[in-house]
Parts: C-alpha cells; structure tokens; sequence
C-alpha cells in the first residue's frame, strides 16, 4: 500500500514541478553557470566563438583596479550606515507602535509608503532633492538652517554624492524593518512583559533585557536580508550618482554594469558578479554562524 | 506610574509624528512638484502648494513621450507575471508540501539557491540567454525572467502556508476519489488567501518597478516598461522635473491600489508565512 502510493505521486509530482524547475534551469541555474564560464574568457559578444580563454585574468585585472576598490569602499560604508541605522530607528518605531496608541494602523501605513514606492522614482525624487542650485535640501541649510553659506554641489563631489544615496536608502527602506520588528514584537508574550513591571523592571530594562533578547531570530533574519541589500545596492548608485564624477562613485553592481554594457567587457562584468557572490555567501555563513550561536535555538 | 505612562505616549506622539513628517516631505515635495509650472521647478522658497498649479504636466506626460504606451507595456507584463508566479509558485508549494517524490530535500534546497543570488548578478547570461532564445527586446523576455526570480522565495512562502492546511480535509478528498490536482485547486488553494495575498502583492510589485533587468533587455521604444520610460525621461529633459514626477505619480496608482486593498492581509500574511523566524 504505501510503496504504491509513493509510486503513484511520481508523475503527479513530474507535473506540478516541472513548470518552475524548467524557468529556474533556463533563466537562473544556467545563467549562474553560464556565467562562470564567461569570467574565464576575453568574451566576444557578436561571435562567442572567437573568445579568448584567459583563466583568472579577468578575475586579477578586477582586483587590482583602483576603481573597484573605491566601488567596495563605497559599497561597504553604504551598507554598514544604512543597516544600522535602518535597525536602531525600524527598533524604535516599532515599539512605540506596539503600544495601544490611537491612529496606530494610520502611522503604519504611511511610514510604509516609501517602501512600496519603485526605487526608480525615489531615486530620481533625491536627485531633485539634492540638486545643486534651487534644491529643497540646499535651502534648508542655507536659507533655513544658515548651516552653510553657500550651495553644495552634492552630486559633483565624490564623497558628498554618497550622502542623497545613502539617505534614500534609509528613508525607504526603514518602514520594511518596522513592519518585520513589529511582527517580532507581537510574538512576545504580553505576560511576560506585565511580569517584569510588577517586579520593578522600568521601561528601558525591559526593552534591553527582555524583548531584544527575545527578538533574536527576527534580529538575525533583518541582519542578513539588510547586508544582502546593501552588498547588491544598484538602483540609487545607477541613477544618483552614475558612478560620476571620474567612476569614483560606483556600487560593485553598477561597475559590473558599466564593465559589461559600457566596455563591453562581459568576461570582467561577469568576475565582478562573481567576486561579490562569493564574498556575499562567505559573509551570509559567518552571520548565521555568529548571531546565531548564543542562543542556541 | 499613571503619570509616566501619559509622558511616555505624548513621548510617542511626538516622535511619531516627527518620523511621519520625515516620511511625507519628499514624497509631498514630489506631488506639488508635479503641479508646478516648468518656470517654478526650481523656485524658492519652496511653496506649499504651487501657485499658480497646472495640469500641465500630466497632459504633457501622458501624451507626448509615450507614457500611455509604456503603461500599458508594464500592465501586461505585471498581469502576466504575477497570475503565472501565483500558479507556478503554489505548484511548486505544494509538490514539497504535499507530494512525495524522490530527491524532494536536495530539489528543495536547490530551488532556495535563487533566494541568495540577487537578481542583477544574473543580468549579463541573461542578456546572452534571452539573445539566443530570441527573447531581446520582448516583453516574454521580461515575464519569464521577473517569474523566475521570484519563484523560489514565493515557494518558500506558499510551501509554509499549505503545510498549516489541516489533512484531514485532504484524507475526507482522497476517500472520495480526489487526486492531487482537486486537492490542490479545491481544498489547499481557497484555504491559503492570505498567503497567496503576499505572493500577488510581492511579484505584482516586482514585476511593476523592475529597472535593471529591463534596462538591459529592451532596446526598442516600443517596448518600453514605465520603470524605463521615467528613468529615460529624466535623462533626457533633465530639468523638466514636473512631467517626472507627474508620470511617476500615474505609475504609482496601480501600486497605491494595490496595497490598500491588500494591505490587511499584508500585515497578516507576514505573520502566517513565518518570515519572523
């Protein structure tokens, strides 16, 4: 009986899974593969044929570019600020929206509309935002605040171009974490926290004692998800910045763009790709090893 | 004890409501601009409400650089891929949840691969790709691949939500004749509405503001999705940033609408699909 119904649900099985096996093979397992391949060749696009097989070249040319490593400093400072700023203010506005307060459900939608609007326009919104002469953030520094006496050319300085893309992200991406730390929140049990008032426990003690403790696997959970966007920032550094002034202003994903469909050079596009994968999964595997581990859930 | 708790929630009103005007300046900024005249883009000090406002803008936008068109690309392609990530995805669901088969964990384990690889690393073999198969410059180039990156985390999700289905109403199916197929359709899926709510509203929003992939595989006007044509659109008027933000406003009605129909089951949906971990 059992061998006959583990039988029977092989071809059930074939037909529910084929459909999403045959685009995953087609457009991401072969691709990653695919890839691969590339980044060991000079690639030529019209006649792949006439390639060059250049071994790690492309992967070493990649790693002694001056640009690239500026594009992983900017990269990496872009990730650690967003992250962590995302996480302290997402923490905070989540608990106070975890009190019975009244427009709760109101405030909760609107610190989430940034989240649903596309990256595309909050990109071209910032750019606005931050433009040099008649930009609102310029008039709120000189005209408002007289914090500085002349505009800032945001986008024309290779460190200050950071600041509206940084910002962006931050300003979009911080009603994601407080719905993700609210839905932690809900989860710890209101007893336990009516316990700790009785015994004297005041506000702050029990957010630092109980509920961050208690918050572990949603902690963990936004640490990576947030450090894995951060890594793969495109969008902002494309349409802000555009790598400009002098490429010193890329994201490791915008250089692979500008490699690939700028230079031309797919073989090192597809190094760069591979690079960041690499380091994305080392670095995905030792957070869950370290943030994990404690607890020992 | 009464007395710090009202401190401590006037506390919350204030910081509150200072997040909220954090929150609502660039995206009112980006409304009044809409309305302003090309005269007033850059005028300051910044007015509440341009005066005199137009409708300028959206005519100009709507009409002269082929936004309606646009629209309508970045529809079907929205529609398309998100009805066929629903099948698909929930397919694949319950196959893992449901279904036994040989090599269902090693399966399983492959298919969650597409939840660390990020999209954009996958843009330069997909451009290869979509070349041989024909697929430049065609929106099916854009659906399939928008489906495919979405697969795995949307099986996840579903794979959670159809184990929750009690069995019981399967084994009552079973005894009657039914075989997968009516089990799928006629018992897991009607029970699975919140879940399926958080795969619609993921892929729909996907597959409605993708730049990157986009920006790669179409060339022609034509074909264009409105992520394109507003990012275009900028760079090439680069200061007429009333018909930008007049265009992008009209782009995010379908999302605005989306959201609050579904935002309850939102909320909901990330609870049940045990993305807290």
């Amino acid at each position: 009986m059992q061998t006959k119904k583990t039988r029977n649900q092989i071809i059930p099985a074939l037909i529910f899974l084929i459909p999403g096996f045959a685009l995953f093979f087609v457009f991401f397992l072969g691709p990653l593969l695919y890839s691969l391949r590339l980044s060991f060749f000079h690639w030529n696009f019209a006649h792949p044929d006439q390639s060059v097989f250049i071994g790690l070249k492309n992967y070493t040319d990649t790693l002694k570019d001056a640009t690239f490593r500026r594009a992983i400093i900017n990269t990496g400072v872009y990730t650690v600020i967003t992250v962590v700023v995302k996480m302290v203010l997402g923490f905070f506005v989540a608990v106070l929206l975890n009190q019975k307060i009244r427009g709760r459900a109101f405030f909760r939608v609107a610190y989430y509309l940034p989240v649903i609007t596309s990256w595309v326009i909050v990109s071209l919104l910032f750019t606005y935002m931050f433009s040099g002469q008649g930009g609102l953030v310029n008039y709120f520094l000189k005209d408002v605040l007289h914090l500085v006496n002349k505009n800032i050319m945001w986008l024309a300085d290779p460190i200050l171009a950071l600041v509206p893309v940084v910002l962006v992200d931050i300003w979009k991406g911080v009603g994601w974490t407080v719905v993700i730390f609210l839905s932690g929140l809900q989860a710890i049990p209101v007893e336990l926290l009516e316990a700790a008032a009785v015994d004297g426990a005041n506000r702050w003690q029990r957010l630092i004692k109980i509920m961050l403790p208690m918050m572990r696997g949603t902690i963990v959970f936004l640490v990576v998800v947030l450090v894995l966007g951060g890594l793969n920032a495109y969008v902002p550094f494309k349409l802000i910045t555009g790598g400009d002034p002098m490429g010193q202003t890329h994201s490791i994903l915008t250089l692979m763009y500008h490699a690939t469909f700028e230079s031309l050079d797919f073989g090192k596009g597809a190094a760069i790709s591979y690079l960041l994968t690499l380091f994305v999964f080392v670095l995905s595997f030792v957070q869950l090893k370290l943030l994990r581990k404690p607890a020992g859930e | 004890m009464k007395r710090s708790q009202n401190m401590f929630r006037i506390f919350s009103y204030i910081v509150l409501l200072l997040g909220l005007g954090i929150v609502a300046v660039p995206l009112w900024y980006m409304v009044s601009t809409a309305f302003k005249p090309q005269t007033m883009v850059f005028e300051l000090p910044p007015k509440f409400w341009p005066d005199p406002s137009t409708l300028q803008n959206f005519v100009k936008a709507l009409t002269t650089d082929k936004f309606g068109l646009y629209f309508w690309n970045s529809t079907k392609v929205a529609f398309v891929a998100t009805s066929l990530t629903v099948l698909i995805s929930s397919m694949l669901a319950f196959a893992f949840a449901r279904l036994n088969f040989k090599f269902k964990e090693p399966l399983f384990y492959l298919l969650l691969l597409g939840m660390m690889v990020p999209p954009v690393m996958l843009i330069i073999p997909q451009f290869v790709i979509s070349h041989w198969l024909k697929l430049y410059n065609n929106l099916w180039g854009l659906i399939l691949v928008y489906i495919t990156m979405n697969i795995s985390m949307q099986t996840f999700l579903l794979r959670g939500v159809f184990e929750d289905v009690p069995r019981d109403l399967e084994e009552a199916a079973m005894i009657d004749g039914g075989n997968p197929w009516t089990i799928f359709t006629k018992i897991i899926l009607p029970l699975s509405g919140p879940g399926i709510a958080v795969v619609v509203i993921n892929s729909f929003l996907y597959s409605w503001e993708e730049y990157s992939w986009a920006n790669v595989n179409i060339g022609d006007t034509a074909n264009r999705t409105l992520p394109i044509g507003i990012a275009l659109f900028q760079s090439a008027h680069l200061t007429e940033w009333g018909q930008v933000f007049a265009a992008s406003l009209v782009a995010l009605v379908p999302v605005v609408i989306i959201f609050l129909i579904f935002q309850r089951y939102f909320v909901q949906g990330i609870s049940t699909t045990g993305i807290k971990g």
